[in-house]
């Protein structure tokens, strides 16, 4: 990692040229909601004006950038009684602006799932090689517990990170190529100050947290709780709408369908990005569905995301943006559903019994 | 027609209309781009929007609109009779649509707002399933090209195609849209049945429905986020009134 300061002014300058002759998204206010609180998107930006850099969250995560909500895995041609496949893997080269740390972390993940299982996926490769992503941390919101996930920083899967010291950005350059590109541009050796500035402004960040998530141990809390009645109490209230595994960075379930042309001489094969919320997630063929009830859909999606992957893979895949909770309208959130869970237990009066003396 | 080796039959096809607009049949002669191949699957029998021949030996009936007449019962019954495949196309004839907010007022009192002192006969607006068995139902208002002609083409190749069981969220979050609730309105995307790609929401025009209830659908939660959010209660009941398709929620609320 390479640590250089730049001002504002020029940082302004260095995404301008970055981003217009180039496919980039930033984000933007797209609305404003009741109360007056702006909404955020990862938006395409053609000049740094476009682009909130003050902005809070975006309201939908940058994963659909890799795990697009609809994508053609092949196509398939018909012709004289015979067939042919044809897979195509190329993206076109992207550039991502102001992903916050866990956004970055979420795609750290996902490379996980997408790249280091037995079966890698080219088409996540492809996107993933081809796309240079500008981080930019922030003030979390009162809301946000990436701090619990320790989450809140990110050391790599950035090609530029960007903490805001004031007048200036504090970057940690992360590849070959952000480095040649900053190098046309005025960018500086961090000062004593500079880096005092950023001690501080980390400092700041991580005393501003004002929810906090107990995960020690959950996975084997899950376990017991498996037959928790706090499941259906959240379940009775989920609409089972999928909006929290659509905003979510790192849900990545899908499912596949075939569609056929309308002249029935091709056909693409498609994946959908799909959630373990909706109805016929786990129906299968002849009809059966193993999760008809809400509450136990529900309960599988914090299984996924707090104990397969903890007990697999030694580590979380919520990386505590909250933007489930946000998204659900039924106010159902990681830290109430967790919380509940623990309560439940912890305060439980009836199966008192001491733990054995220390011998 | 020969697909890898299946033979294809085409579908012969009626569409009739009933009390409606005739927007649904309509939308079969859009989308220009993919008309040639579409209308190449059909072998159409009795279609007065593409065709003026007049067949009755047609095996798939697409029927549009309510029913608000008595002869209209008669030749609804007639075509189910002939039919082996009876298609309620769009909202009306799923759900008795716009048409039955008559419902709720005296019948005269409804021709004589529209007809002044003219004699008309009418009746109380009737989905279609009201009076005869029907095998597939394609809601909206009005329905989506692109989802009829997968329908058809999944009829025509034996394939596996059904309407999506989830809400209109999925494709409206998928849309990136901003949350209709968010900026204070009553959306019904949440109870209702996706598959229109959230046409209206992305409009910024709350859903109203026309694709009826989603599978399973939480109305009890939905009832409680419209309170919770001091939302109208008035404006929800309008709007889950407005094409009928939450009748059986409604009746039971009230």
């Amino acid at each position: 990692m390479i640590y250089k300061v730049i001002s504002k002014t020029e940082f302004s300058k260095f995404i301008d040229a970055l981003v217009k002759h180039n496919n980039a998204y930033g984000p933007q206010k797209v609305d404003t909601g009741t109360g007056g609180k702006p909404i955020y998107q990862f938006m395409p930006v053609k000049s740094a004006d476009e682009i909130d850099f003050d902005y809070s969250v975006t309201h939908s995560s940058a994963k659909h950038f890799f795990l697009p909500f609809r994508d053609d895995l092949s196509r398939f041609t018909f012709e004289d009684g015979n067939w042919e496949q044809e897979v195509r893997y190329e993206a076109p080269p992207l550039i991502l602006i102001g992903l916050r740390p866990c956004d970055i972390s979420a795609i750290n993940m996902l490379d996980e799932v997408m790249l280091h299982g037995p079966y890698p996926s080219p088409y996540y490769l492809a996107r993933r090689k081809n796309t240079f992503i500008i981080g930019m941390d922030h003030l979390p919101l009162p809301d946000c517990f990436c701090k619990s996930m320790n989450r809140h920083t990110v050391n790599h899967g950035f090609n530029l990170f960007c903490s805001d010291i004031g007048d200036k950005y504090y970057l940690s350059i992360n590849s070959s190529k952000a480095y040649s590109f900053l190098k046309e541009f005025m960018i500086e050796e961090p000062s004593y100050e500079d880096n005092c500035l950023l001690i501080e402004r980390r400092k700041t960040i991580k005393h501003s947290f004002e929810t906090n998530i107990e995960v020690t141990g959950l996975p084997v809390f899950l376990d017991i709780e498996f037959d928790s009645p706090i499941w259906q109490k959240w379940g009775d209230k989920c609409l089972s709408c999928g909006s929290c595994a659509m905003v979510c960075p790192t849900c990545y379930c899908y499912s596949v369908e075939e569609r056929f042309d309308v002249d029935l001489k091709g056909s693409s094969r498609q994946n959908h990005l799909y959630s373990c919320n909706l109805l016929d997630f786990a129906q299968v063929a002849g009809g059966h569905n193993f999760r008809p009830r809400n509450g136990d859909r529900l309960k599988y999606r914090y299984y996924h995301h707090y104990r397969g992957f903890a007990a697999n893979d030694n580590q979380q895949i919520c990386v505590g943006c909250n933007r489930c909770g946000r998204a659900c309208l039924a106010d159902i959130n990681p830290k109430d559903v967790i919380n509940d869970l623990r309560l439940e237990r912890e305060s439980c009066m009836i199966c008192v019994s001491p733990s054995p003396d220390r011998t | 027609m020969n697909h890898l080796g299946f033979k294809i039959d085409k579908v012969k096809i009626g569409s009739f209309d009933f009390t409606c607009c005739e927007g649904c049949q309509l939308q079969l002669a859009n989308k220009e781009s993919t008309l040639p191949a579409f209308l190449g699957l059909l072998d159409i029998r009795n279609f007065r929007e593409i065709s003026s021949e007049r067949h009755d030996d047609y095996d798939i009936a697409l029927v549009e609109g309510s029913i608000t007449r008595s002869d209209e019962v008669e030749r609804l019954k007639a075509i189910r009779a002939q039919a082996k495949v009876l298609i309620a196309f769009g909202t009306c004839a799923c759900f008795g649509g716009v048409n039955n907010l008559k419902n709720k007022i005296p019948q005269d009192e409804a021709v004589k707002v529209v007809y002044g002192d003219k004699k008309v006969e009418t009746m109380p607006s009737m989905k279609i399933s009201d009076i005869v068995s029907v095998d597939l139902m394609i809601p909206g208002c009005p329905v989506s090209k692109a989802e009829v002609e997968r329908i058809v083409v999944g009829v025509v190749t034996r394939s596996p195609n059904n309407l999506p069981k989830y809400p209109v969220c999925v494709d409206c979050k998928q849309k990136l849209n901003t949350c209709l609730f968010d900026l204070g309105e009553v959306c019904l995307g949440p109870v209702t049945k996706a598959g229109c790609d959230a046409v209206c929401p992305t409009g910024k025009t709350p859903c109203l429905g026309c694709r009826g209830p989603s599978d399973d659908m939480n109305f009890p939660s939905f009832i409680q986020i419209v309170k919770e959010k001091n939302l109208s209660l008035d404006e929800m009941q309008e709007k889950l009134a407005f094409y009928n398709g939450f009748a059986d929620y409604l009746d039971h609320e009230s």
